[in-house]
């Protein structure tokens, strides 16, 4: 870079090192990744809303035959799934304050029991696949569903075309998310080693920050599913 | 290659005449606008030509120009939007005692069914002057039914039925296309509507004599067992179906609907997903079981037993309509 | 009488092209600059094929029957050309070519917010690029580009799917870009450019790049839903199984009708630069050319089924969409006004941009004012799915975007590559894209109200359609004449051109105040703006006193 001056920059003085080279100084490298970080994840939600959008319509045409299927899932499953990512979370704000108070035990700890926590969850989800694969609940030319009944209307068998598009569309909405639990592991593992190098600090925390975000952002994805996929008609 | 150069389609519907009314007005509206835009445009190209030693004036702008400017255009496409509205409120509003004819839609032609029971494959023989409802479905992927002559066009979907109407006013040959692509013969999906005198067309009908497609659509409800469960005599595990077309019907789940074609389709394929009230959801299903043209004739003989007289005399009374209205178009 | 003065550079200064050289340079630079050349060049490359494409089409329709190519091939031929000129030619266009290596000069920035993702946008394109090539190469699709179920769920035998993934990692590249910009706009304006300073090329991009964030997705998983179906059978749009083909169109059309905007909202961008540079005043009504590129983003999201008027949708949501979709007229024809306006008492120079722009706007005009038609639901039921729809949306899309985007590389040329492009073969080549365009697609709203339909490779049976044909292939060979001639100036400009001083036209902007070609990082000294956009009297009456040397 030539010797010229940058308004808030001499070529003399000692600039962060993390600070990248088009942005004039550290808060404004951190509000432009916090502010694409929220962009991102607004894309997310019509991303995930497209699903959401055709699961609603859906539900509403054929709803006993989606509660017949809903309950062939487990919502104890289900539950203890949302507990333990509700717990992610919880780790994942004491990782994000432990970044900005410099606490690099704590930080490497809640990185640690956010992934473990992650890995959990997946875990609990292959179990549930790997039931439904066995009932032949996976949508294709194996799916079968007969002789299922609507909840509250006992003589009446589910339709097995639309309990094909429910599971279609719970396969679908549950493995895209779990696409995201996968990449976000895989995002905070990378956070652990940079923690344990000693990258983060008070001044320079943003990737746990946004790491943060998205991981907040996947429960809440997460907190809509449950309900909507397990918990239909229950109570019959 | 110059013999036949038409610039304007055929005007053969009641119909169409509104909608190139409409076409004509927006041509105006925008042959206005185009000339105002464009000579404004040319006129300060070149008045405004540099010149050396002049200079640009800096004008910021004007709010009530703007204001001007979207109000009074806005106002102009509402006008334009409100007309547009009422041409397809009109076409899309069968009149009551239309004719009508079952089209099934099919890679790649099209089936055409009379209520009277004559079918064509391709083609559509209608009288002038006729008010003509066609209840539409495919077989297999979207098509649309499209008369340009007409200005008449409705997608054609698998799986429900889509409707349309028309009355011709002209008599002669027009084009039938299908207008929505379907695959490799798409542009093969063709055929013609033959609009003729209302004598003609009793010639043709009776040249081609067929059952009613409500009477083989009783056959098909007997052979099928229908009659087993829907009686009109006793109470069955099945409503009674006399009467019911076109009337309001409580479901099971406390919602109203009406009784209409694409309800008694539903009925048949997937008769799980509205049980009238009152009824246990026992019906079977008779997906895969029932062709398109069964189907369509059993709808028919459901609305046949809701219709005040038989089929003989429906025929005669549409025969009348025709002769009362006669040829010329009708701008409603 | 052209504007640009000359001045001989003996020894060539270090800027952004020969800072460094050899391919790694280039593929793996963050500068934003180089990333736009490689967009430039890509999409070139696909504009060509779509281009290659259309003639083959023109071509089969000189004659009524299906003689050049069988109906399978000419299915396959208008799918590729929609989905290639769509996603890999219109929706990059601008944004990533102009608004790439703008963006950041006109704000005063060194680089956009984040230059690596910049990268990565690039290349996203190129794999998704590469992956459509190879479907193309292997068999093509016959959907359409929009692919309707269920033919193309349960009926086509084409590469849909990897069709289908092309499109999707692409779409990744539009969102990122969209993404780059928005941060960038908000965080990374230098001292003194307030969002009123901002040129409305800014302003245009701001909104394109709201709509590419927030639709993408939206088609993004429609594919995938179409991707999942077709491969394992499933019953999401098939009718059979319970599933809703109009489900489908829903999901793809409120994507793919702010696409739309997507593609002409930064061609009006452009269009804004050109006119208040080449009649030399601020544009009249900035804050309401602002507010209308955000009125359009916005209403544009409210309009999509007016694609569905005939589809099988009731009545009430027709009408429902037909009235938003005047609505959404307002602000285009709210632009046109104030672009005429500007001229008024203006100084008229017509330099190729210029003659892009003015070809721009009678264009974007008539395909808009057509655009009224077709919201019109009782016109609509007739002209919909016929070449009256191929006509309105050529026009806006070749005749507005396609020209704006043209008129924007003329314009800039000089800042990106340090060359004056030929002027003269411009002018001459602006007018022959003007004349051959019209000739192409004026007789297509003719054929539509006649009742041709779309995507029909045979109309033996209706002769009466060729002579307007047969017009419509001669208009296209002349655009393609037209479209070859810059590209072949422009590559000669870059060996034989004229040096370009740095603000050749005397436009106003931050991007003109740095040297042609820019350096790296643009700006020596991060510039301080105390002054409002367009400021064209002070730059004239400041020329008027210098002492001029016309070479």
């Amino acid at each position: 870079m030539s010797d010229s001056t940058v308004v808030g920059l001499h070529h003399e003085e000692q600039h962060h090192p993390e600070l990248l080279h088009h942005f004039a100084e550290p808060q404004q490298q951190e509000d432009s990744a916090s502010l694409g970080m929220w962009i991102f994840l607004g894309t997310e939600v019509m991303f995930f809303g497209g699903l959401f959008c055709a699961y609603l319509i859906y539900r509403l045409a054929y709803f006993g035959d989606f509660a017949a299927a809903s309950q062939t899932l487990s919502w104890k499953l289900g539950a203890t799934n949302t507990a333990v990512l509700i717990c992610s979370s919880l780790t994942v704000v004491f990782a994000v304050y432990a970044a900005q108070q410099g606490k690099r035990t704590m930080l490497i700890g809640s990185l640690v029991l956010t992934i473990i926590l992650g890995f959990a969850f997946l875990g609990i989800k292959a179990t549930e696949y790997a039931e439904k694969f066995e009932k032949h609940h996976v949508p294709g030319p194996s799916f079968q569903f007969d002789n299922v009944p609507v909840p509250g209307h006992p003589d009446q068998m589910a339709n097995r075309g639309h309990a094909q598009i429910y599971f279609a569309l719970y396969f679908i909405m549950t493995g895209l998310h779990a696409l995201h639990m996968i990449i976000g592991i895989g995002f905070f593992t990378w956070l652990l080693f940079a923690a344990w190098r000693g990258r983060f600090n008070p001044e320079y925390n943003t990737p746990v920050e946004m790491g943060g975000l998205y991981w907040h952002f996947v429960d809440i994805v997460w907190i809509y599913l449950f309900p909507l996929l397990y918990l239909i008609d229950l109570h019959k | 290659m110059f013999d036949n150069f038409p610039l304007w389609p055929d005007r053969a519907s009641a119909a169409a005449g509104n909608v190139d009314a409409l076409f004509i007005f927006l041509l105006i509206v925008s042959g206005l606008m185009s000339l105002l835009i464009f000579s404004a445009l040319l006129y300060f190209a070149a008045r405004y030509r540099h010149r050396r030693g002049v200079l640009a004036e800096q004008i910021e702008g004007s709010t009530p120009l703007e204001l001007t400017w979207s109000v009074v255009p806005f106002m102009v496409f509402m006008v334009i939007f409100v007309w547009g509205a009422v041409v397809f409120f009109k076409s899309r509003t069968p009149p009551r005692d239309s004719t009508e004819v079952y089209v099934v839609a099919k890679q790649w032609m099209w089936k055409l069914e009379h209520s009277e029971g004559q079918r064509e494959i391709n083609e559509l023989h209608v009288p002038v002057g006729r008010d003509v409802k066609l209840i539409m479905t495919s077989q297999d992927v979207i098509h649309s039914f499209f008369i340009p002559a007409f200005r008449m066009k409705q997608d054609v979907l698998p799986g429900r039925y889509t409707l349309a109407w028309f009355r011709a006013t002209k008599p002669g040959t027009y084009h039938l296309f299908c207008a929505e692509y379907c695959g490799t013969q798409h542009s093969g999906m063709i055929g013609s509507i033959i609009v003729m005198e209302p004598a003609q067309f009793e010639a043709w009908m009776s040249g081609s004599p067929a059952g009613p497609l409500s009477a083989s659509g009783e056959k098909i409800f007997a052979e099928l067992g229908c009659v087993t469960c829907h009686r009109a005599d006793t109470p069955g595990r099945g409503p009674n179906l006399e009467g019911i077309f076109g009337k309001p019907v409580q479901l099971e789940d406390g919602r109203t609907i009406t009784a209409d074609e694409n309800y008694i389709r539903e009925s048949i394929l997937d008769p799980g997903s509205k049980v009238v009230s009152g009824f246990k959801p026992v019906m079977p299903t008779f997906q895969g079981l029932v062709s398109e043209e069964q189907l369509n004739a059993l709808v028919a003989y459901v609305k046949s037993l809701s219709q005040p007289a038989a089929t003989s005399t429906r025929t005669a009374a549409a025969t009348q309509q025709d002769n009362s209205r006669g040829a010329g178009s009708q701008v409603q | 009488m052209s504007m640009a003065t000359a001045t001989i550079q003996p020894v060539e200064r270090e800027n952004y092209l020969n800072k460094e050289y050899g391919v790694g340079s280039w593929l793996f630079t963050t500068d934003h600059k180089r990333i736009a050349l490689l967009y430039l060049i890509s999409i070139t490359f696909f504009f060509f094929i779509g281009g290659f494409f259309a003639l083959l089409i023109r071509l089969e329709l000189l004659t009524p029957a299906s003689d050049l190519v069988q109906a399978d091939t000419y299915n396959k031929l208008f799918t590729m050309h929609g989905m290639v000129m769509v996603f890999f030619f219109l929706i990059p266009s601008i944004p990533a070519v102009l608004g790439n290596f703008l963006v950041p000069m006109m704000i005063g920035a060194k680089d956009l917010a984040f230059p690596r993702i910049n990268l990565l946008s690039w290349y996203l394109y190129i794999i998704g690029g590469i992956m459509m090539l190879h479907c193309m190469l292997t068999g093509g699709v016959d959907t359409g580009w929009t692919f309707y179920t269920p033919f193309s769920t349960a009926y086509s035998n084409t590469k849909i799917v990897e069709a289908g993934l092309a499109i999707f990692v692409t779409g990744f590249s539009s969102i990122l870009t969209g993404l780059n910009f928005v941060v960038t706009i908000h965080r990374m304006r230098a001292p003194g450019m307030t969002w009123s300073r901002l040129p409305l090329f800014i302003w245009a991009h701001y909104a394109t790049s709201i709509i590419q964030i927030l639709g993408t997705p939206v088609i993004a998983i429609t594919i995938v839903l179409v991707a999942a179906e077709r491969a394992l059978h499933l019953g999401i749009f098939d009718p059979r199984l319970g599933g809703d083909p109009l489900l489908f169109q829903h999901l793809f059309w409120f994507y793919s009708h702010p696409a739309v905007y997507i593609m002409i909202l930064p061609s009006m961008g452009v269009v804004t630069e050109i006119i208040a540079c080449f009649a030399r005043k601020r544009i009249f009504g900035y804050s309401f050319v602002a507010f209308s590129s955000i009125a359009i983003a916005v209403f544009g999201f409210l309009v999509w089924a007016h694609h569905m008027f005939v589809a099988g949708i009731s009545v009430y949501a027709a009408l429902v969409f037909s009235l938003l979709s005047y609505a959404v007229a307002v602000p285009s024809a709210v632009k046109v006004f104030n672009w005429t306006a500007t001229l008024y008492k203006g100084s008229i120079h017509y330099d190729a941009p210029m003659l892009y722009a003015f070809g721009f706007i009678g264009l974007f005009t008539m395909g808009g004012l057509t655009g009224l038609f077709l919201a019109a639901l009782g016109i609509d039921v007739h002209v919909t799915d016929t070449y009256f729809v191929i006509a309105h949306f050529h026009y806006i899309m070749v005749g507005g975007a396609l020209m704006g985007y043209l008129g924007g590389l003329h314009f800039w040329w000089p800042k990106i590559s340090g060359r004056l492009y030929p002027e003269g073969w411009a002018r001459l080549a602006a007018l022959i894209v003007f004349l051959g365009f019209n000739l192409t697609f004026f007789p297509q709203f003719v054929l539509g109200y006649l009742g041709m339909p779309r995507r029909y490779a045979d109309y033996s049976h209706m002769p009466e359609f060729q002579v307007l044909n047969v017009l419509s292939t001669a208009g296209a060979t002349v655009l393609g004449v037209g479209y070859l001639l810059p590209m072949l100036y422009f590559l000669w400009s870059m060996r034989y051109g004229k040096p370009a001083p740095d603000n050749p036209w005397k436009a106003a902007g931050l991007e003109w105040m740095t040297t042609s070609p820019p350096t790296t990082f643009n700006f020596e000294t991060e510039p301080v703006v105390t002054w409002e956009a367009y400021n064209y009297d002070e730059i004239d009456s400041a020329h008027k006193q210098e002492v001029k040397v016309v070479g």
